[in-house]
């Protein structure tokens, strides 16, 4: 605390806010000592360093914008023309270095693919004698499937044109909490990117409108609400929610989407702090990849202890969650807010005790992507 | 004279940030580095970096109480884009084989105060990312956006002004140690 007393002194002691009679009273303080003296120094040079850092931040900015708004309406050339002094087959070649890597990797899984289908004609050919009632078998089954298929295509197609999946800027993880109202839980810095839609995507890859009904970026913790009529709703939510600190070393699994299917990932609870000891958090020894932020954070119990936040930038395998008592502190928020919001969280865990796959495979369909732009 | 009194009002202009200053000197200087860049083994995005480089480094010099511009803004613009670009071809062993401007004025002391502040910056930098959230946000939303602490405190969920400034500090003392860290590791 006496840092930060000193770090406000220090800072309005350079933008000269202080009064003439703080003022010199600083003055003399700085004079008779000297650690005083060093550490005014040292926070003089960091202050100014921010300062300056922040103006050219600020700057850069306006560089950017105008620098795009001048090429856009052609006011500065930005032709792609090809540079004196390279053949023009070198310089095609920087141009497109980049689209040229992605169709070799393209190109790689194509042939993958291409080479399976050649092996399976090859062993649909050895058991000649066999491949007509598999066939057949595979007809029937098309044809059911074809079917199937189709009814479900009708009952998509019945209640309004389809759509058209969104563009999304951005996936992150959010689960729910309230099946009966459709509250779900993910981090303040993913609905903090949806500026315009906020999209809540099940395993199915089947897309809902959402809105965010209330933020805490301290907490790093958002509330979202399905408000698509499309939505079915599901079952009361398997897990429950723990409003409690959990210990140290407790096992954990967590479910997210760091990439477009749902993965799950193991791990242990390692301190009880965050970053830099912030209370809101906890410390997890796990792996969560871009795209996790928003994963429910499991015990044995089947009880959501944490919900995952961040992880630290030199050290993948640390992890931090926001505590799950956060996610109370956040709906009685909510509902300060707006009387109107009444979630409902479930204090009873249905999925104790069950062997860990059939957790998996209940609490698999609480968990969204969560999508925008 | 008359052309002077221009190029220093802009200047004024471009320390201030403000949009109509960044623009003029963009319309006016764009095409010019851009053609020495590109005629100088260059691609289009090297010129928009070399003349993005420049521009902060005129807004540093623009921004210090002693700085007197000594020739033309122009001939600045050109000096300092020439040398990056010219530093940027030395580090792959290459060297300019065009050059249009006659008069190139001596900006190396600039530049190597530039380089410092540079450093600093990256320092800066650097220390933001690791600090988490809801630090970086809100030293941002206080020192780069310069929004006012009740604007911070309602839109980071504090209930008051006070609460806010008290977690600035904290995220100060937190960013400070981050920095000072980063420093002795250079």
């Amino acid at each position: 605390m006496k840092e930060e007393l000193l770090m406000d002194a220090v800072e309005r002691y350079l933008s000269k806010e202080m009064s003439t009679e703080e003022f010199s009273y600083f003055e003399e303080l700085r004079k008779n000592n000297a650690d005083l003296d060093l550490a005014v120094v040292e926070q003089s040079h960091f202050l100014n360093s921010l300062g300056k850092y922040a103006d050219q931040k600020r700057f850069k900015k306006s560089l950017h914008d105008i620098e795009l708004k001048l090429k856009l309406n052609g006011t500065i050339e930005s032709s792609k023309v090809v540079p004196m002094g390279q053949s023009p087959i070198v310089a095609m070649f920087t141009k497109y270095k980049r689209t040229i890597a992605v169709a070799a990797c393209i190109a790689g899984l194509v042939s993958i693919l291409l080479s399976t289908a050649v092996t399976s004609i090859g062993t649909s050919d050895k058991n000649a004698s066999l491949t007509p009632l598999f066939v057949k078998l595979e007809e029937q089954d098309k044809k059911t499937k074809n079917l199937q298929a189709k009814v479900i295509a009708l009952e998509a197609a019945t209640p309004e044109v389809a759509r058209t999946p969104i563009t999304s800027k951005f996936r992150a993880t959010g689960f729910m909490i309230d099946a009966s109202s459709n509250y779900i839980i993910t981090n303040a810095h993913v609905t903090n990117q949806a500026k315009n839609q906020l999209i809540v995507e099940n395993n199915k890859g089947e897309q809902y409108t959402a809105e965010v009904v209330y933020v805490n970026k301290v907490d790093d913790i958002a509330v979202v609400k399905i408000i698509d009529e499309r939505f079915k709703k599901l079952a009361t939510v398997p897990y429950s929610i723990k409003n409690k600190n959990t210990p140290l070393g407790q096992q954990i699994f967590l479910l997210g989407f760091p990439k477009q299917e749902i993965v799950y990932t193991e791990g242990y609870v390692s301190a009880s702090n965050g970053f830099d000891m912030d209370t809101s958090f906890c410390q997890l020894v796990t792996t969560a990849n871009v795209g996790n932020s928003g994963s429910p954070v499991i015990n044995q119990q089947g009880e959501v202890v944490g919900v995952i936040s961040s992880r630290e930038t030199n050290d993948a395998s640390t992890v931090f969650a926001t505590k799950s008592a956060n996610i109370y502190r956040a709906i009685q928020q909510a509902r300060k807010n707006d009387t109107s919001t009444n979630v409902k969280l479930s204090s009873v865990s249905k999925i104790k005790g069950l062997s860990r796959e059939s957790q998996i495979a209940k609490v698999s369909d609480y968990v969204f992507m969560i999508k925008g732009n | 004279m008359e052309k002077l009194e221009k190029d220093v009002a802009l200047l004024k202009g471009l320390a201030a940030n403000h949009a109509s200053s960044i623009e003029h000197i963009y319309k006016e200087n764009y095409n010019m580095i851009r053609q020495l860049v590109m005629t100088n083994s260059g691609s289009e995005d090297d010129a928009a970096d070399v003349f993005q480089d420049t521009m902060v480094v005129l807004f540093e010099k623009a921004g210090s109480a002693d700085f007197e511009l000594q020739c033309q803004l122009k001939t600045y613009i050109y000096s300092v884009s020439r040398r990056l670009w010219l530093k940027k071809l030395q580090q792959h062993g290459r060297y300019f084989k065009v050059d249009t401007m006659e008069e190139t004025a001596d900006v190396e002391e600039d530049l190597e105060e530039h380089q410092q502040m540079q450093s600093n910056f990256v320092l800066m930098e650097a220390s933001m990312q690791k600090i988490g959230e809801p630090c970086k946000g809100l030293l941002e939303a206080y020192y780069i956006q310069k929004k006012q602490m009740q604007e911070i405190a309602i839109e980071f969920g504090y209930t008051n002004a006070d609460n806010a400034k008290t977690q600035k500090y904290k995220c100060l003392v937190r960013l400070k140690k981050l920095f000072f860290a980063e420093y002795k590791t250079l």
